[in-house]
């Protein structure tokens, strides 16, 4: 390279170093710095593994998370084959009908679930007029399974779509041909297929999962995640150090889970939400 | 042409159609095709005429039309799925397992099977060796040439000794050089398992040199079911004719024991009728001959030399140029007149 190309590339570079410094590197610093600030240094960022509350915090919201991924993705796989192998009236509606939670923020998510499974609900009042007994969700953690689901399914659904248009059916009459049962077919030929696909969406998914807010906050529920937990810190207890230390924790586990997953699939993977 | 006849399945196929798009595309005409043990069977014809439907209603991927009926040998197997079926297939894309290696595509249908290990690893390592492929074994698919992969298709269908073997265009996506070579090893292939087999191809030379008998279709219809010899020497309708090999054509008039055409006369003996014929004859049955005793006589428009032959286009004969091929060394020149003649056994006369 010479002196001309390099002068060049450094001019390129530059908006993409100082959007990085100005919006990533500064303020992740600063967190990082101030979590290590309180009067026990970085010994603070222990209390995630100390204390009860922000253990117990970050245990639920992995296991949500996780809980999350999993369901959207089996749920995601099986409707998302179904609907780009079967052509029928309406599948074009009920395709964009799918995707449209992608359109709305978590807030009016979180108060969706309540609509179905609040008090006043949908649920609790079928449910009422069934059995005398009225079913309400939206406030535990059943509620924010649903919420989260709502908002995880679109995402891996369109992704399966895409891997699913471009699977080879030969690949599959091929495998039948040598006297594979349905379900071998699924596994050694459509699964591997949408591998790539699956760990991408199932990513976000779970990235999406560890740091939604909206929805968790609209229904106040009677269980902390994270994000809910960083807020009260931060907001009523004026604890920063401790808010700080959860966010580079929350912050760490969601790159970590993209980064794994941009390795083993070789796509990119965005988070958003 | 083949010795060992007797240990493959009989396929017959009665009053198989296929109707596709709710009864909009007729893809097959009712069919009826019985093919012997061990014999292989070509399906030859142009780009859509139901070449690969018949195929795969053979495999079991595709259902005929109510009444349509496949057996394998004594078992009415209609209704039986494809992985039932036992039999091995070899696509023209090949379809080979992405997420496995050379070895784990091959090994697939013994591993369905639930072979015991031992056994999987002596047949794959028969097949890998019988094959050619020892240094291919533990390569991905995406790092094996087009021959290649071809061959790893055809090891993974033979292994599993299906009843049957159906072949879809298998070298229609290879160069011509690699095409010619691989026709050979599955021909010698075939010859040695004594499976039956089913070859789809729309390549002529392919059909001829691999069919113990060629079925040739057109629009979804049988046109001619024979040996490549019948196929070439006598087809039975001017589309087989001008779809194996070239053929030159004549329109004429049938009278005693010669038709006279507009160059000249061409000898009939067998004739029995007086009226229109067409006359069918091949570039390579023609004789050059001295103009002044020449039977016909027409003026070359182009000469192609092709070193070992010579290709002459003819005119002056109708409404339609003739190619006639000769292997002498004289040097023609467009726009000369040239007497030949057709070699009487090697007519076909066609009455209209
Ligand atoms: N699944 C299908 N749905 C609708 N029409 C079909 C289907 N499969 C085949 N056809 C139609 O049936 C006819 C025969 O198709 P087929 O694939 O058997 O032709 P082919 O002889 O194999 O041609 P090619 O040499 O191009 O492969 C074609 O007109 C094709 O468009
Ligand atoms: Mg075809």
């Amino acid at each position: 390279m010479n002196r001309h190309e390099y002068r060049n590339l450094v001019i390129l570079v530059l908006p993409t170093a100082i959007v990085c410094i100005a919006f990533f590197i500064l303020p992740m610093a600063k967190l990082v710095m101030i979590g290590g600030s309180g009067e026990r240094g970085l010994v603070a960022y222990l209390d995630i593994l100390t204390k009860p509350r922000h253990f117990e915090s970050l245990i639920a919201t992995l296991l949500l998370s996780i809980l999350v991924t999993v369901t959207a993705l089996a749920v995601a796989t099986i409707s998302g084959l179904f609907l780009e192998r079967n052509r029928f009236r309406g599948r074009g509606l009920l395709i964009s009908m799918l995707t449209f939670p992608l359109a709305f923020p978590g807030v009016v998510i979180g108060f969706m679930v309540i609509m179905l499974g609040g008090r006043q609900g949908l649920v609790s009042e079928i449910s009422k007029a069934v059995t005398g007994d009225k079913i309400v969700f939206a406030y535990s953690i059943v509620g924010l399974f649903v919420g989260y689901m709502y908002f995880s399914i679109p995402r891996v659904i369109l992704t399966i779509m895409a891997a699913a248009e471009k699977l080879d059916p030969a690949l599959e009459e091929a495998a039948r041909s040598l006297g594979a049962p349905q379900w071998r077919v699924v596994l050694d030929v459509i699964l591997p297929a949408l591998k790539p696909g699956l760990i991408a969406s199932g990513a976000i998914c779970f990235a999406t999962s560890m740091g939604a807010f909206g929805t968790a906050f609209t229904l106040a529920t009677n269980i902390d995640v994270l994000p809910m937990t960083i807020y009260t810190e931060f907001t009523l207890n004026a604890n920063i150090v401790g808010a700080a230390t959860l966010s580079i924790v929350l912050g760490i586990i969601t790159w970590t889970a993209l980064y794994i997953a941009r390795s083993l699939s070789g796509s990119n993977a965005v988070a958003a939400g | 042409m083949s010795g060992s006849r007797d240990h493959g399945t009989a396929i017959k196929l009665l009053s198989c159609a296929k109707t596709f798009g709710g009864g909009t595309v007729r893809a097959l005409e009712s069919l009826d095709l019985e093919i012997t043990g061990g014999e292989t069977v070509v399906l030859l014809g142009p780009s859509g005429c139901g070449k690969t439907t018949t195929l795969r209603i053979v495999a079991g991927l595709e259902e005929p039309d109510p009444g349509g009926r496949v057996f394998f040998g004594d078992d009415d197997v209609t209704r039986l799925p494809i992985e039932k079926r036992n039999i091995g297939m070899v696509f023209q894309s090949y379809a080979l397992f992405p997420n496995m290696n050379v070895r784990e595509n091959i090994a697939y249908g013994l591993k369905v099977r639930k072979m015991p290990k031992v056994e999987i690893d002596r047949r794959v390592g028969e097949m890998v060796e019988m094959m050619h492929m020892g240094e291919l074994e533990f390569r991905r698919i995406d790092q094996l040439s087009g021959g290649q992969r071809q061959r790893v298709a055809l090891a993974r269908a033979i292994v599993v000794r299906p009843r049957v073997l159906l072949l879809d265009e298998p070298l229609t996506a290879l160069d011509a050089i690699l095409r010619t070579r691989l026709r050979v090893e599955i021909d010698e292939l075939l010859r040695r398992l004594g499976i039956t087999a089913v070859y789809v191809t729309h390549d002529q030379g392919e059909a001829m040199s691999l069919g113990d008998r060629i079925v040739v279709m057109s629009n979804g219809k049988v046109e001619q079911i024979g040996t490549p010899r019948d196929i070439y020497y006598k087809p039975n309708s001017e589309f087989v004719a001008e779809f194996i090999g070239s053929i030159n054509r004549l329109h004429g008039i049938a009278c005693g024991d010669h038709v006279e055409v507009a160059g000249g006369t061409v000898p009939w003996l067998l004739n029995q009728s007086s009226g229109k014929v067409e006359i069918l004859f091949r570039p390579e049955n023609v004789g050059i001959c001295d103009v002044s005793v020449a039977q016909l006589k027409g003026k070359v428009v182009t000469s192609f030399f092709q070193g070992d032959r010579t290709r002459l286009i003819v005119g002056g004969l109708g409404e339609r140029d003739i190619v006639i091929e000769t292997t002498d060394r004289t040097e023609y020149i467009s726009g000369q007149d040239i007497g030949f003649q057709v070699d009487p056994d090697s007519i076909i006369v066609l009455e209209k």
